[in-house]
């Protein structure tokens, strides 16, 4: 079986973001980027197959400018094989995202394809469905359960209502959940090593496919901001403040 | 310009998150149709077509949508979808998993999370946790939108007279096998739509705790919510969690107790009437965003709450 890996580099999560001051959108010069959190457990979830010996193979991809070289090398840090850039100066729509990885897929003949749920910086949450639909391929979201035996698919999915289980079969799009697993660092030697695993560079150019944005960004903003609170001393306070102030209880 | 709302249900009831998404169909068209695709749905078309604001409710029956598979009713909504200017769908679960599909389908991009609509092409949605909104346009000629439930008002489920067609179920080759839904049962509101909600955190140490916010939230008729850290810990089940990566809420009163207030809990609880922090760190993030904060150990001051909150009644009654 082999495992392709879609990570997106993002800004770091633990970042306060901000706005650029002309509203065109978020500052992302000199700021700390990584990988997207839930790509972080798809990558795990990957390398982990592989030491179990179901996967054969474990390729990470990624699509963005020079710099998301980074982290595909960090996704090589953590185990997996290879690793391919599509590279592009653009930022590209979630269907323009599942039609790259398409065209990807088409070549390298993946029998699995995991990736996070969300990119926490746009949280569109639409690229594995979109690409499962366009492959024609089962679909399995948000998992936060994944056991592969044989052909045979089955998983947990987190949703609302708590959890559902599903049973599917390979060639399947899933993408991870945070509680899948628990991402490892990547140690020294390994971040050495992965230095030394293959990292191919395509233009996005050569894939023939139309990534023209069809949603044109008015402007970005900052979020209302909340005023400013009181401190309270006592439960008592707190109480008579939520009934005869606020009127909330 | 005729809008279709995709119904979330459990095949008897329309859920909430329904109603919130026709007010902003509202907001688009006069003309609104409901799609409601299930198992056994006769009853909960006669109760949707009276869903205020709605002139057409759409049903297909079939056992096989009894679970709400995506690679299923996909395809039934892009046969329809040129009849319409814009197809809605709530951003909850279920219609992040189902409407990006849609998308494909018709090689339409997809706004995700809408939490205003500005004009019949122009929204606007949150991005970066909420830490900036962004306001898009697209000139696409059937918008694809999931609508965030908090950010706009249910419509009245009473008071329509909605006509009711019924469209044919066509089957798509589907590989995946539906085992179950493992569904916590409980009389509290529903998180997503409590007027007040009681969330835990670490803060709480251990599931067995959480009893006492069970207690608090029973006294305020609220619905109990947890953060991540309080989820990975495997204090209480993951349909609890606020948050980027979970639920959105934003009801009249949120109570944090025990929750540090880290940015991604931010983003499912901010849009609160009123916040209250109880939590012993006063350096803890939460406190920035409280309208009241109370630094205080959370084992000493719930027990404390629900007496004032008993003593209050007592008064009244």
């Amino acid at each position: 079986m082999k495992v392709l890996v879609a990570v997106k580099r993002v800004v770091d999560y633990k970042v306060q973001i901000r706005v650029k001051s002309d509203n065109s959108g978020v500052e992302t010069q000199n700021v700390k980027m990584s990988v997207n959190p839930p790509d972080e457990n798809a990558i795990e979830e990957a390398v982990k197959l592989k030491e179990q010996g179901l996967a054969s193979e474990t390729i990470a991809v990624s699509i963005g400018d020079e710099k998301s070289q980074d982290v595909l090398r960090t996704s090589m840090a953590m185990g997996v094989d290879r690793s391919i850039l599509v590279k592009t100066q653009n930022t590209l729509e979630p269907l323009a995202v599942a039609k790259t990885l398409m065209k990807l897929i088409e070549k390298e003949k993946p029998d699995l394809v995991l990736m996070g749920k969300q990119a926490i910086d746009d949280d569109s949450n639409q690229t594995g469905q979109i690409l499962s639909a366009l492959l024609n391929w089962p679909q399995g979201c948000f998992i936060s359960n994944l056991k592969i035996e044989g052909n045979k698919v089955s998983i947990s999915r987190e949703i609302d209502e708590g959890i559902e289980n599903l049973e599917t079969s390979l060639p399947a799009v899933l993408t991870c959940d945070l509680r899948l697993n628990t991402p490892r660092f990547a140690s020294l030697p390994n971040i050495m090593k992965a230095k030394k695993k293959p990292l191919d560079i395509i233009d996005i150019d050569s894939l023939g496919i139309d990534t023209t944005p069809r949603i044109k960004t008015l402007k970005v903003i900052e979020p209302p901001k909340r005023k400013a609170g009181v401190m309270v001393s006592d439960v008592k306070e707190l109480v008579k403040k939520l009934k005869y102030e606020a009127k909330v209880i | 310009m005729t809008v279709l709302v995709i119904a979330e249900h459990d095949n008897s009831n329309l859920k909430s998150s329904t109603l919130n998404t026709i007010t902003a169909a509202k907001k688009l068209s006069d003309d609104i149709h409901l799609i409601i695709l299930g198992s056994n749905i006769e009853e909960l078309a006669n109760k949707s077509k009276v869903v205020h604001l709605l002139s057409k409710v759409i049903t297909c029956d079939n056992e096989k949508l009894k679970n709400f598979l995506p690679e299923l009713s996909a395809p039934l909504i892009s046969n329809l979808a040129e009849n319409y200017s814009h197809i809605l769908a709530p951003a909850s679960t279920f219609g992040k998993n189902l409407l990006p599909r849609v998308s494909a389908l018709l090689d339409i991009t997809q706004i995700s999370d809408v939490i205003d609509i500005v004009s019949n092409d122009t929204f606007v949605r949150p991005i970066y946790a909420g830490n900036a909104i962004s306001q898009v346009q697209t000139n696409q000629k059937i918008n694809l939108l999931t609508i965030r439930p908090t950010s706009f008002e249910k419509s009245e489920d009473s008071g329509g007279d909605a006509s009711i067609e019924e469209i044919s179920f066509v089957d798509t080759d589907l590989k995946t096998i539906f085992i179950n839904r493992e569904v916590s049962k409980s009389d509290r509101p529903e998180l997503g739509n409590a007027k007040i909600v009681v969330s835990g955190g670490r803060g709480l140490e251990n599931s067995d705790n959480f009893k006492l916010l069970y207690e608090l939230a029973d006294k305020l008729n609220a619905a109990v919510g947890a953060s991540r850290a309080a989820v990975d810990s495997g204090y209480i089940g993951n349909e609890y969690q606020v948050g980027q990566t979970g639920k959105m809420v934003a009801p009249e009163l949120y109570i944090a107790v025990g929750i540090s207030g880290a940015i991604q809990h931010l983003a499912g609880m901010k849009e609160s009437k009123v916040i209250v922090a109880i939590n012993k760190d006063l350096e803890a993030p939460i406190f920035n965003v409280a309208d009241y904060g109370l630094s205080s150990d959370l084992f000493q001051a719930i027990p404390e709450i629900i007496k004032e909150l008993d003593l209050l009644n007592q008064i009244e009654s």
